[in-house]
């Protein structure tokens, strides 16, 4: 799996998906145009700090609210290599699985990390690495199901690969 | 083994015999359902895997809601993308405006959601549907292209959770007023990944309106679906609207469910959540005054006949205040030619109200009825985030039609025994 490392930058508890991307912007599902507009519900200035590779790291209920699958894409699209959160909403947890965004429930990570962080995050080993603070975390294997649509990539490509 | 009535549902759509929580399934989809805002990603999705044919042109419904009619240019493409998707698919069930309503107004009334149906849609309401005793939830628009080409859909079971209402309700409590008292109780993750399955004698004496109004809501507590199991209110509403056969099922009574909840309906009062969160909902009398620009009357939640009549209950013979824009909207052509005739609209109308075509609309912050920075809505809607209905600093606060209708008319957020008294 490509590498993970970047600046994190840290959220609270129920980031919901109208903050992810808000519904005026819905009236477009390109990408390209929903990632100038990430995090634009609750952080304008988002698009303008973040740098590609960057984390998001956030609280509980991470993607509440609606399916929108443009949060999931808005924030893969703006260069956002993972996200880390204490727990995730579960569309949102799906679409992103689906659409191949990496996400990671790790309770102590998303404690610690401090915004600005620089973080590492090592699937294939099981492991998020706080270059910053020096600091290593476990992460929770994901159930085998999952594992498999991770590893093809997305939902679109395993149902691919399970036809031929 | 004892089975919950969602765990049910399940194991009859993988043709197992049982299905336990935390497993991972690979589903049979009786109904896929995308809007104007979700298709278009399906599509896309659909087309770039180089699929040629839905699963089923009966079982797909497409339906342009949220910004239809076209709010805007871009809205009107993304509805031609949807339209012109189902003209080449021979969708059976895409609604044309003139057509169309709100999409889970819409399912039901249509006879498309069945009791022991499991039904996927890309919209976080499609929950709606556990109100007629189905398994439904929301997805996004990668599933719904993947159930489209396949018809199946990977689901974890969830764990089951019970919330018992007994007792009669009050005057003016109905099932938005529930499922705000509970969502108070649990908060907007106390349902996280799990069936909310509702019953009790409250439960079973509310008309389908209530319970869809009720169901509706699970997501807002995180929950993966809501459920009430089908009894003979439920079969009387689907008779004369079933175009195909369905089954029922019941939980066992000694079914495992992860935790259990008893509220008592005779200490409920209408609710109003208060922003941002739906899990901020505490009795209308313990509001305080709250002065308020906007109110809507509508919605997947809220837009049925019965929440109309309720409203014109309260509006009967009065006038919004002057400062209130009043916004109905009727969720189906249905509901609003019902509303019509039964002389509701000239009750909205000598109010002062506006009454829109079906839309979503405002709830969303879409169009008919955006807010300003510093101004406040009172909505039967569903979410009350930072910003749902418009500008960032603008506010929104929930509850059901009657609430909505006697603040409308003083105000400010009011019980509408100010308005009829008791």
């Amino acid at each position: 799996m490509k590498a993970i490392v970047g600046k994190a930058w840290k959220y609270q508890d129920n980031i919901n998906t109208d903050e992810i991307i808000p519904a005026k912007y819905l009236n477009t599902s390109d990408p390209k145009e929903l990632a100038r507009y990430c995090m634009a519900g609750i952080d304008e200035g988002f698009v303008l700090k973040i740098s590609p590779g960057d984390l998001i790291v956030a609280g509980e209920n991470f993607g509440c609210g609606s399916s929108r699958e443009h949060a999931p894409w808005a924030i893969k699209e703006a260069g956002i290599s993972c996200v880390i959160a204490k727990t995730f909403a579960r569309i949102f947890f799906r679409n992103a699985i689906n659409i191949g965004l990496p996400i990671i429930e790790c309770k102590e990570a998303a404690d610690d990390i401090k915004e600005e962080d620089i973080v590492e995050v090592d699937i294939d080993s099981g492991k998020i690495i706080n270059r910053t603070q020096n600091k290593e975390y476990k992460i929770m294997p994901y159930p085998e199901f999952m594992q498999k649509l991770i590893t093809a990539g997305g939902l679109m490509n395993y149902l691919k690969a399970s036809r031929r | 083994m004892s089975m919950t009535i969602t765990e049910k549902i399940l194991a009859a759509h993988t043709g197992q015999d049982q299905v336990k929580p935390g497993e991972f399934i690979e589903a049979r989809v009786d109904v896929a359902l995308g809007n104007d805002v979700t298709a278009p990603i399906a599509i896309r999705e659909f087309e770039s895997f180089g699929a040629k044919e839905v699963f089923d042109r009966e079982r797909v419904v497409l339906v342009p809601d949220h910004y239809a009619p076209n709010k805007d240019i871009k809205s009107a493409e993304q509805c031609k993308i949807m339209r012109d998707f189902a003209c080449k698919q021979h969708i059976t069930n895409y609604f044309e405006v003139g057509q169309m309503g709100v999409e889970h107004a819409l399912l039901p009334e249509q006879g498309l959601a069945l009791p022991g149906d499991l039904i996927i849609g890309a919209d976080s309401h499609t929950c709606t549907y556990g109100g007629l005793g189905a398994f439904s939830t929301g997805v996004g628009s990668t599933d719904l292209a993947a159930v489209m080409i396949s018809g199946k859909i990977w689901l974890k079971v969830p764990e089951s959770i019970k919330i018992s209402f007994d007792g009669p309700l009050n005057r003016w409590v109905s099932g938005k007023d529930l499922i705000l008292y509970t969502i108070g109780r649990i908060t907007v993750d106390g349902a996280l990944y799990m069936a909310m399955e509702f019953t009790g004698s409250t439960i079973s004496a509310l008309n389908m309106d209530s319970r869809l109004s009720i169901c509706n809501m699970a997501i807002e507590a995180g929950a993966k679906n809501g459920i009430i199991a089908p009894d003979e209110t439920t079969l009387a509403y689907v008779k004369d609207r079933a175009k195909r056969p369905f089954s029922t099922y019941q939980s066992d009574p000694d079914a495992h469910y992860c935790k259990t909840y008893h509220f008592r309906a005779e200490e409920i009062q209408p609710q109003v959540a208060l922003p941002p969160l739906p899990e901020n909902s505490r009795s209308v009398d313990e509001v305080g005054e709250i002065l308020i620009d906007q109110v809507v009357i509508g919605s997947c939640t809220n837009g049925r006949i019965s929440d109309l009549r309720q409203a014109a209950e309260v509006l009967k013979g009065n006038k919004a205040n002057s400062r209130v824009r009043l916004i109905i909207i009727p969720a189906t052509q249905n509901i609003y030619r019902q509303a019509l005739e039964e002389g509701l609209f000239q009750i909205f109308l000598d109010a002062g109200a506006v009454i829109s075509t079906p839309t979503c609309g405002p709830c969303l912050g879409g169009y008919m009825g955006v807010l300003a920075a510093g101004e406040r809505a009172l909505a039967t809607t569903n979410r009350n985030f930072i910003g749902r209905m418009g500008h960032l600093q603008s506010e929104v606060y929930l509850s059901n039609p009657a609430v909505a209708a006697a603040s409308a008319i003083t105000g400010k957020i009011s019980h509408p025994r100010e308005i009829i008294s008791e």
